[in-house]
C-alpha cells in the first residue's frame, strides 16, 4: 500500500476507534446480545436459531449504521472543519486521501464487527453451552456481513464526495435496504416485460446485491454455505466497492473544495 | 526565480439551484512575490484572498490562468513539498494530540521516521506548546489551535510559507507571538503570502501588500514607500489652551485636548507658524510631516475602480501597479 494512503488509514483508523459514539453502539449491540439470551431461553429447542438470527441481524444493522454515519461524515466533516486543507496542502494526491479514508474505516468496522461478533459467539455459547460443527458457518455469515460493509462504505464515500451528509446519509441507507432485496427485485424483474422489466433489471443489477451476502437465515439453521458463494460474494464484494471507490475518486478529483 | 508567480488566475463559481450562472469570485490576478518576502493581502472580508490562496494550494481549480511557484507549476505534486499552509480559524482531529497531529503531518510530508519525533518536538518549543502536547486537541483553546496550525505550516521546513489570517480571533499576546514568527520566518529566508484584514500587523511585518477587493487587486505597494510618503502637511503639537488665531489663519486644522495643541497646516507654513508659537511664547511640543499610512493607502484601494486608477501618482495604470514595487 502507497505508504500516504497507510498514514492517511491509520489516521482515520484511530480517529474513528477513539470516538465514543463507537463504544456506545458497540454497548448496545452487546445488550442486544444479551436480550437474545434472554430470547433464546424463553424459545424452547430454538435457542440457537434466534441466538443466531437476532446476534448476527444487530451486527450488520449496527455495523451498517456505523459505516453509514462515519462514511458519510469522513470527507464532508474534513471540509467543514478545513482539517482537509492542511492534509491536501501536503503532497497528497486526492484520491490516496479518498482511498486512505475508506480503508481506515473499513478497518475500524472490521475491529468492530470483530467485538460485536464475539458477543454473539459468547451468546451462542451460553445457550448452547458448547460450539458445534456448523457453528463455523456463523464465522462465513460474519464475514459476508463484513463484505457488505466494505460496498455500505464505499458507497457513503461515494455519495459524500458530491452531496452533503444527511442526503448521503439517505441515498446509501436506501441503497442498502433496495440491495437487501435485490432478490425480490430480480423475481419481479424476471414476470415483468417492456421498458418496466428492462428497467427493473437494470435496477436489479445496478443495486448492490446485499440479499446474496446475506445468509443469516440459512446459518442458523445450520445449513453450509457453499464454498463458490463465497468466492463470488468476495469478488462482487471487492469489485462493487472498489467500483464506488472509483466514482468517488473521480468525483472528488474534479470537486472544488469551497 | 519568483517565489510565486500568479498569471492572470481567475475563478468564478456557478450559483443557483436550477439555473446555474458564474459568479466571479476573483477576476484574472497577476501578481508576482519575490523569494524572501513577506507579503501581505489586504481585503475585506468576502474579497477574494481566501480564494486566492485556495487556487494556490489547488483546492480549487482555476476557471482560467495559471500560477508558478518556486518555479514549478502549481499543481506540480514537488510544489507542496517545499510550501506550509495554514488555513484560516484551523480546526484539527478532535481525538489527536498536539504531538500526534504533528507526526501524521510528518508523515504525510515525507520527513524521514528518524528525525520526525525530534522536529515534532522542536515546533511545538517553538510555538511553546511542550506542556500541552499530550492532550487531545478537542482541548485546545482557538489560540492553542492557531499555534498548531502554525507549527504545521512550518513542519517540514518549507520555503514559502502561506498563512490565511494568521492572526484572527487571537488574543494581544497570541497576535504577537504570530508576529514574532512571521519575523523569525522573514530572518531565515523563508517567503511569507498572508492575508489578513489586520492593517497594523501588515505594517509591522510585511515588505509589500497587496489590496484585493471584490475579487480584483487594486494595487500592490512597498509598505516602506507608502508610510513614507509625505502629504505635503506637517503636524505641530504644543501647549496651549487655545488655537491662537494667527495660527488658524494660516490654514492650520487644530483641536485643543486638555493643554495641548494639535495643529496640521500645510508644509510651506512651517517657518511662519513657528514664528507665532515664538511670538506667542508657547511651549513646543513635536513638529513632524504628516506621512500616509496603510490604512489611508488601503481606504483609497476600496473606493470605486474608476477612482482609485484617476488617483495614481505618476499617472501609472493599475495593470502596471501590480508588479514588484510599482503601483504605490
Amino acid at each position: 500500500m502507497n505508504s500516504r494512503v497507510g498514514y492517511v488509514a491509520f489516521n482515520t483508523f484511530r480517529e474513528a476507534v477513539r470516538d465514543r459514539v463507537l463504544y456506545n453502539l458497540i454497548a448496545f449491540v452487546l445488550l442486544l446480545s444479551g436480550a437474545a439470551i434472554l430470547v433464546g431461553e424463553v424459545s424452547i429447542d430454538i435457542e440457537r436459531l434466534v441466538v443466531v438470527n437476532l446476534g448476527l441481524t444487530a451486527v450488520s444493522l449496527f455495523g451498517v449504521v456505523i459505516a453509514i454515519l462515519i462514511g458519510i461524515g469522513l470527507v464532508s466533516k474534513e471540509i467543514d472543519k478545513r482539517t482537509l486543507y492542511t492534509v491536501l496542502s501536503r503532497p497528497v494526491r486526492r484520491w490516496e486521501f479518498v482511498v486512505g479514508k475508506f480503508f481506515g474505516l473499513t478497518g475500524t468496522l472490521v475491529v468492530n464487527t470483530f467485538f460485536m461478533a464475539l458477543g454473539v459467539l459468547l451468546a451462542l455459547l451460553y445457550v448452547a453451552h458448547k460450539f458445534e460443527k456448523m457453528d463455523a458457518w456463523v464465522l462465513v455469515a460474519l464475514y459476508f456481513i463484513v463484505l457488505q460493509f466494505l460496498i455500505v462504505c464505499a458507497l457513503a464515500l461515494f455519495f459524500s464526495s458530491f452531496s452533503t451528509p444527511l442526503m448521503s446519509a439517505v441515498f446509501t441507507f436506501a441503497l442498502f435496504v433496495i440491495g437487501s432485496l435485490s432478490d425480490d427485485l430480480r423475481g419481479f424483474a424476471r414476470i415483468t416485460h417492456g421498458t418496466a422489466g428492462g428497467l427493473a433489471t437494470a435496477i436489479a443489477y445496478l443495486v448492490p446485491n446485499f440479499s446474496a451476502l446475506n445468509v443469516i437465515n440459512q446459518v442458523a439453521h445450520g445449513d453450509a454455505v457453499p464454498g463458490r458463494l463465497i468466492l463470488y460474494n468476495t469478488i462482487y464484494g471487492l469489485l462493487y466497492s472498489a467500483m464506488a471507490i472509483s466514482g468517488a475518486v473521480l468525483i472528488f478529483q474534479r470537486r472544488d473544495l469551497k | 526565480m519568483a517565489a510565486i508567480e500568479i498569471l492572470d488566475l481567475e475563478k468564478s463559481y456557478l450559483v443557483g439551484f436550477w439555473r446555474k450562472r458564474p459568479k466571479l469570485a476573483l477576476r484574472p490576478l497577476r501578481l508576482t512575490i519575490e523569494q524572501g518576502e513577506v507579503f501581505g493581502f489586504l481585503g475585506p472580508n468576502g474579497a477574494g484572498k481566501t480564494t486566492t490562496l485556495k487556487l494556490l494550494m489547488g483546492l480549487v481549480y482555476p476557471t482560467a490562468g495559471t500560477a508558478r511557484i518556486l518555479g514549478m507549476a502549481m499543481d506540480d505534486a514537488a510544489v507542496k513539498t517545499q510550501i506550509g499552509f495554514l488555513p484560516e480559524q484551523p480546526y484539527f482531529y478532535d481525538h489527536l494530540t498536539a504531538r500526534e497531529l504533528l507526526n501524521y503531518y510528518g508523515q504525510l510530508s515525507g520527513i524521514p521516521a528518524k528525525g520526525r519525533a525530534v522536529r515534532v518536538e522542536q515546533m511545538l518549543a517553538r510555538v511553546g506548546l511542550n506542556d500541552s502536547a499530550g492532550m487531545p486537541l478537542r482541548k485546545f483553546s482557538k489560540g492553542m489551535l492557531q499555534r498548531v496550525g502554525l507549527a504545521q505550516a512550518i513542519l517540514h521546513d518549507p520555503k514559502l510559507v502561506f498563512l490565511d489570517e494568521p492572526m484572527s480571533g487571537l488574543d494581544p499576546m497570541g497576535r504577537r507571538e504570530v508576529r514574532d514568527l512571521i519575523q523569525q520566518l522573514r530572518s531565515e529566508g523563508k517567503t511569507v503570502f498572508f492575508s489578513t484584514h489586520i492593517l497594523s500587523d501588515a505594517e509591522a511585518l510585511c515588505d509589500r501588500v497587496g489590496v484585493i477587493h471584490q475579487g480584483e487587486l487594486r494595487g500592490v505597494g512597498a509598505v516602506a514607500e507608502l508610510t513614507s510618503e509625505k502629504r505635503g502637511k506637517i503636524e505641530i503639537v504644543f501647549y496651549a489652551q487655545r488655537v491662537p488665531a494667527s495660527l488658524t489663519s494660516l490654514g492650520a486644522e487644530a483641536r485643543v485636548s486638555g493643554d495641548m495643541v494639535n495643529a496640521v497646516l500645510p508644509e510651506e507654513q512651517q517657518d511662519a507658524a513657528i514664528d507665532i508659537l515664538r511670538r506667542e511664547r508657547l511651549r513646543l511640543i513635536s513638529l513632524t510631516p504628516v506621512r500616509s499610512s496603510l490604512e489611508e493607502y488601503y481606504i483609497q484601494k476600496l473606493r470605486p475602480t474608476e477612482d482609485t486608477t484617476t488617483q495614481l501618482p505618476g499617472g501609472q495604470v493599475r495593470k502596471e501597479e501590480n508588479r514588484k514595487g510599482v503601483g504605490v
